[in-house]
């Protein structure tokens, strides 16, 4: 028996939903899971090589990552995208912000982003326990350390990878949580740029740094407060969601899945 | 005229083979005061070397597992243990809320019981107290253990600086800092409070040393005047009745860490009472344990310590583990009947996962042990089996709590991220802290006194038997 019952749409178009300044849009559908984001992500952000040993046993630190996921056998009829990236999803009412006890994860009112204070943190890991995206990476060890008496002769590793650090980000210590910030540096790079140039910052002027290596263009970067950003207008489609959206989290990134 | 004294009742065949002697009761079987003070400094002073030897072996482990093994874990962080994502807290919070539940028994059974006027409760409440200073103890340590930049944890105290950054006290963490530094405060100043007599009657009865200038200092010049002793009811009564709320608080804050996060399996209403519970159940267990220890190695305490305090710890855990296999069942069925997915997963984890084999021990070591032995008068008041109830119960609750921390966060929202835990250096440091609570206690009974003499004393003379017709009653005269 079926019965033609109309489900309730909740839709949140309360101010704070809409004054969000930078969003992703992510398209599943061409998203080929070849990995380029997570590589990039990885250099721009000094995001350290954990190691066959940890990153096997799960403490792999990519601030994203790519989930793939099988068609289940149990529910024969169900279309599930088979890859997914996902990266923090910078919460608008973000879960991680009130578990901290020092104050290190904490809201950024000027772009509306989750923030780590790197410094601040003394590794409670709640933000990361508390987390429904589980997209906060936590440095186990001291994956870069780059003091004196760990040089080039008796680490080579770290040597080498030393030279392909992004002098813009900072490098994390052990104890210490972490987790994408939207590639903030870029973002204010442009911002600063822009306001020497006595001009608002163009749409596509800049993107993150896993938008600009994703060879299909299925991440696209952008202000979405602006209607007529790219990304304003992927986020417009019909097959855009929100990963978990029944928390009320209010994530930023929105995920284009169910298309042909 | 004879008088005839006719019975007033027909006395059931062999009935005072049923009855117990009153005079078996410790309230009934005084000593003199002057003897009783010796047999406790006695107990106090008459180290055998096996004792050295066991206190070597734990200070070997001490030194072991919290220096060098804690050394490793802040030098090269938290990788050495076996945390991992989406298992962020494991063992070392496991043992938090074990430890802090340890310390629950000691300020319930002299508290509680005090309030209530629990004349059992006498001999033993130092015992129990002694154990939740030290437990809580233990329970620091192990969130030290657990945190990434421990160096830095003074940053949670809300301390002035230039830069006024201010702890942050929507945190659960925050309360649960100062939840448990206001039970370690308020459960030190109970420890100390009724010990003072104690210790005024250790430094009369010690001559010379170190230990005369340590019983000199802390018994601030206690004299036993009518004044003194006032005073000192006085302030016991206002921290009688203080601390309850005290402990009743600290752990239902502790279960706030887990049922304030958004996971599933945790954001759970009934969290509160049930964790309180949970940790009476285990502290009334692990105060069998302590005082069948104590009954069997140290001297005299076989007449201080005996069957009827056991029976009397027993019916409570008969009583706790009910209520707990109540709050257990609430806390399992009303998330089933909601039918929330998420928390359906993580029910089937637990049971049928991997570590199933853990669900269905501590199902039966927390309920089905207790209600099959402790019903029993006569086995409730077998010390060892009594000891033998509270170890496995210990067990139990200690796989309750490992099955709510790193079991329970294995699921997720994310099944991509789903991944089992497995403990590394957390096992030795466990051990570690096991070893330094025994160690602990072991150095405590060398110098303070570990029977409240003076409770005793005072129970003594507050019990009398009085013959009624032919029948003996035990009688007992309201001090206060």
């Amino acid at each position: 028996m079926t019965t033609n019952v109309e489900l309730p749409v909740f839709t949140n178009n309360s101010e704070e939903v809409l004054q969000g300044r930078w969003g992703m849009v992510i398209d599943q559908d061409i998203c080929t899971g070849c990995q380029a984001c997570v590589a990039a992500c990885s250099m721009e952000n000094n995001v350290p090589f954990v190691g066959e040993d940890d990153a096997g046993y799960g403490r792999a630190m990519h601030w994203i990552r790519i989930e793939r996921l099988w068609d289940n056998a149990k529910f024969p009829g169900t279309k599930m995208s088979s890859y997914q990236p996902v990266m923090c999803q910078q919460c608008h009412n973000a879960p991680c912000e009130p578990v901290c006890p020092v104050y290190a994860s904490v809201h950024s009112e000027s772009e509306d982003l989750n923030l780590q204070v790197y410094n601040r943190c003394i590794g409670t890991r709640y933000c990361g326990n508390n987390c429904p995206y589980q997209v906060r990476a936590f440095n186990w060890r001291d994956y870069t350390d780059f003091r004196e008496g760990n040089t080039a002769k008796n680490n080579p590793k770290w040597a080498v990878l030393q030279n392909q650090l992004n002098p813009d980000v900072t490098v994390r210590r052990r104890g210490v949580m972490e987790k994408c910030t939207f590639c903030i540096q870029r973002i204010h790079g442009a911002e600063d740029k822009a306001k020497s140039e006595g001009r608002e910052v163009r749409d596509g002027e800049f993107t993150s740094a896993c938008a600009q290596a994703c060879p299909a263009s299925a991440i696209s970067f952008g202000r979405i407060d602006d209607p007529n950003s790219a990304v304003s207008r992927a986020g417009e489609s019909s097959r855009g969601k929100h990963l978990l959206e029944e928390l009320g989290t209010l994530p930023r990134v929105t995920y284009l899945t169910g298309g042909a | 005229m004879a008088t005839y004294a006719k019975p007033l009742a027909r006395p059931k065949p062999h009935a005072e083979e049923h009855e117990e002697n009153p005079r078996e009761h410790l309230m009934h079987d005084p000593l003199p005061r002057g003897q009783m003070n010796a047999m406790v400094m006695e107990s106090m002073h008459e180290t055998k070397p096996i004792f050295w030897v066991v206190t070597a072996v734990l200070a070997v482990i001490v030194v072991f597992a919290l220096g060098y093994e804690w050394y490793t874990l802040i030098m090269q962080g938290q990788g050495v243990a076996g945390v991992t994502r989406p298992d962020y807290w494991g063992v070392f919070l496991v043992n938090t809320v074990f430890w802090i539940g340890i310390s629950h028994a000691g300020t319930f059974i002299s508290a509680i019981l005090r309030v209530l006027k629990v004349e059992s409760r006498r001999p033993f409440t130092r015992a129990a107290e002694l154990m939740t200073t030290f437990g809580l103890a233990q329970a620091g340590l192990s969130i030290f253990m657990h945190l990434g930049r421990v160096w830095l944890t003074y940053w949670m105290f809300p301390i002035p600086n230039e830069r006024t950054i201010w702890p942050d006290f929507h945190s659960p963490l925050m309360w649960d800092l100062m939840a448990i530094t206001t039970y370690l405060l308020c459960s030190t100043m109970y420890l100390v409070l009724p010990l003072i007599p104690d210790l005024a009657m250790a430094r009369d009865r010690t001559t010379s040393g170190w230990k005369k200038t340590f019983y000199k200092i802390t018994a601030i010049g206690f004299r036993g005047t009518e004044g003194e002793w006032k005073n000192l009811v006085t302030a016991m009564n206002i921290f009688a009745f203080a601390i309850i709320p005290v402990m009743f608080s600290v752990h239902t804050i502790v279960s706030w860490d887990f049922a304030m996060a958004s996971r599933p399996g945790w954001s759970s209403t009934v969290f509160g009472p049930y964790f309180v519970i949970g940790a009476l159940h285990s502290g009334m267990a692990a105060v069998a344990i302590v005082l069948f220890l104590l009954r069997s190695t140290m001297k005299h305490y076989k007449y201080f310590i005996r069957p009827e305090h056991f029976g009397t710890i027993g019916m409570l855990m008969f009583l706790v583990s009910m209520a707990w296999a109540y709050f257990y069942f609430n806390d399992y069925i009303v998330p089933w009947y909601g039918g929330n997915v998420w928390d359906k997963l993580v029910q089937e984890y637990t049971e049928k996962g991997p570590l199933g084999y853990l669900w269905f021990t501590m199902l039966f070591v927390n309920i089905v042990v207790p209600w099959a032995i402790l019903w029993n008068k006569k086995w409730r008041e077998t010390p060892w089996l009594l000891a033998s109830v509270g170890v496995l119960i210990n067990i139990g609750m200690y796989i309750e709590r490992y099955l709510i921390i790193p079991v329970g966060v294995t699921i997720n929202r994310m099944p991509f991220t789903w991944r089992q835990y497995y403990p590394r250096i957390e096992i030795p440091m466990t051990v570690g802290t096991f070893a330094f609570f025994l160690l602990l206690y072991m150095l405590a009974s060398r110098v303070i006194p570990l029977i409240p003499v003076w409770e005793v004393q005072e129970g003594q003379e507050a019990h009398l038997i009085r013959k009624i017709g032919k029948a003996e009653v035990s009688t007992l005269s309201d001090m206060e």
